[in-house]
């Protein structure tokens, strides 16, 4: 292992979050604090409570599964995307290091920030709601995962795309919708049956599910398939990354 | 000398079909200062891309220091440096830090002193906490040379390092150049400008279409190709060649009389001529010679070969 390269990688990656930290920051606690405001306090106030729980508190695992989700992927996705924009992939192509060594370095670093910025998210949703984490080391086994199997997605995305447009793509258009739909802002049980069958096909649900069991021991799947699901996405990701290393796709001719 | 980079029989044939490089063989020398010399498109980054690791060869093998750069490409690699044609640094990044990157992506504990020798030595040391965008670009240039030299390489590619470059930084490039080769680093340079080759090679290698033409020592090349002129101004600059010279390969230039021959020649023909000039009653008032420069041979092996 050439872990003075997976360091050099990981800190040159969190130098540039920390360039622009206050938008890294600023961003995400004003968007959720707005969710907070519209959701919690001017809907929450007609909906009673959802599998016991106030509404205000039940959205906060969904609203930290958003950001982190989509901060991971475009994190992830923009680190590995830049170098080869501008040329500077070079380097790390030619350097004495493993495919494994350079994920580390960039997943990893893309995965710390989506980390610190869920845990702002959280932070945050303490000036809003009342909260008790009923099973704290899952919920952060749960956060960990989640930046980490996101950011593997990103990278994967970085790598796939040939401009900035297909960068966004993917956040956008299917990350989002699908942690809508995920029951990040309601119980899966609250939808007319032939919904509930339909939104078992999205592995967001799963994420939503076992997360919010974490925090409230409630959930819509029971947490052992939340967890095998999350565990096979990552896998799945790690499998196509593998893949991009051994045949050089889109990085090497 | 020992071979310290050894290419087998390399092709490439790029996705588009395009065939890039075509049963290249060549051997680099431990030590040596190797120039690459060839046209736009030869295949000259295409060669040094493939031995540094960032595209893969379509056929062949390639060694460093008796590593494959495939199947031992951690112990290949560690050894080479490279200075990139384009200048791609990221932007917003200090000189320092891209430099201290470079030495950690290469598995190099970081080493203050080294890394402020190397940019005292590029003139970058005042620059240090500078955004790269903030330099010019021949000192982008420069950071890319020190961020090379930061992991203290064996051998060096240098990929048109004076593209864009004004002379004061040239000379200083080639003083660096000969530095590292005193301390033994074998240095490979591409470039269109021979008078490059001429400055600073021990061996030129000549690439044209995905070939390598020739490779040969420097001074063997200038002396073996190397035609030569000798120049003969008269006492009275003639008008036209004088009717009883025309059986030499003669011409006038700035009224003096220029005669072509062939050092290789059995016979150069000199001494012949010089006494049918006095034969003809022509008072000489100066002899010179001159070398034919690397830039004739190249043009004359590039129109051979095509
Ligand atoms: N990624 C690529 N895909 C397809 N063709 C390529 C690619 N890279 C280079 N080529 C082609 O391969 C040939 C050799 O290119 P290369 O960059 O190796 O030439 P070069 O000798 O370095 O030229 P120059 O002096 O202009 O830098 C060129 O015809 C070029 O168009
Ligand atoms: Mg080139």
């Amino acid at each position: 292992m050439n872990f003075y390269a997976i360091k050099a990688i990981y800190i040159s990656e969190m130098k540039r979050f920390f360039r622009t930290i206050a938008q890294s920051f600023i961003s995400p606690v004003l968007s959720t604090s707005l969710y907070f405001v519209v959701f919690g306090t001017a809907i929450g106030s007609r909906i009673n409570e959802v599998d016991g729980v106030s509404y205000g508190a039940f959205i906060v695992p969904g609203l930290i599964m958003l950001t982190v989700m989509t901060q991971a992927t475009s994190n992830a996705a923009f680190g590995i995307y830049f170098p080869k924009f501008i040329g500077t992939i070079y380097e790390v192509l030619s350097a004495p290091i493993s495919f494994l060594e350079i994920i580390i370095g960039y997943v990893g670093a893309a995965a710390t920030k989506a980390l610190f910025i869920g845990l702002v998210i959280l932070g945050t949703s303490y000036f809003f709601v009342d909260l008790t984490i009923l099973h704290p080391l899952t919920m952060i086994a749960f956060l960990l995962l989640t930046c980490l199997s996101f950011s593997l997605l990103g990278f994967i995305i970085g790598i796939w795309a040939g401009n900035f447009e297909q960068l966004q793509l993917i956040p956008l258009l299917v990350i989002t919708p699908l942690v809508f739909l995920g029951g990040s802002f309601y119980s899966i049980s609250m939808l007319p049956p032939i919904w509930q069958t339909i939104t078992m096909f999205n592995p967001v649900v799963y994420l939503v599910s076992g997360f919010r069991w974490a925090f409230f021991g409630v959930s819509d799947v029971p947490i052992t398939i939340s967890l095998l699901a999350i565990a096979g996405f990552t896998l799945a990701c790690l499998a196509i990354i593998g893949w991009i290393f051994k045949t050089g796709y889109k990085i090497k001719n | 000398m020992p071979a310290i980079v050894t290419i087998r029989d390399l092709s490439k044939v790029y996705d588009g079909g395009f065939e890039a490089l075509k049963h290249v063989n060549l051997e680099i020398e431990a030590g040596e200062i190797l120039a690459l010399l060839g046209p736009n498109g030869a295949g000259k980054t295409t060669l040094i891309s493939i031995i540094c690791g960032m595209v893969n060869a379509s056929s062949g093998a390639v060694s460093v220091a008796g590593h494959d750069i495939v199947t031992s490409f951690r112990a290949a690699r560690s050894q080479i440096g490279l200075v990139p044609q384009e200048i791609t640094l990221e932007p917003f990044e200090k000189v320092i830090d891209t430099v201290n990157f470079s030495r950690g992506l290469f598995g190099k504990p970081a080493d203050d002193a080294l890394v402020e020798k190397i940019l005292c030595q590029l003139s970058l040391w005042e620059r240090r906490d500078a955004r790269v965008n903030e330099l010019s670009g021949g000192m982008k240039r420069r950071v890319l040379i020190a961020k090379a030299l930061s992991h203290e390489p064996r051998v060096l590619f240098l990929d048109e390092p004076t593209a864009g470059v004004d002379v004061e930084l040239r000379k200083d490039m080639w003083d660096v150049v000969r530095e590292l080769q005193a301390d033994g680093v074998t240095i490979i340079l591409t470039t269109h400008y021979i008078e490059e080759a001429e400055a600073i090679a021990d061996r030129v290698g000549v690439i044209n279409a995905g070939s390598i033409l020739l490779v040969k020592d420097k001074a063997e090349l200038m002396t073996q190709m190397g035609r030569k002129e000798l120049r003969i101004e008269l006492q009275v600059p003639p008008e036209a060649v004088p009717e009883s010279l025309s059986s030499y390969d003669l011409r006038i230039e700035d009224g003096a009389l220029i005669y072509t021959y062939d050092t290789n020649a059995e016979r150069t023909g000199i001494t012949k001529l010089l006494a049918a000039l006095s034969d003809a009653g022509l008072v000489m008032k100066d002899v010179s010679t001159r070398q034919s420069s690397l830039e004739e041979i190249f043009v004359t092996l590039v129109e051979d070969a095509s």
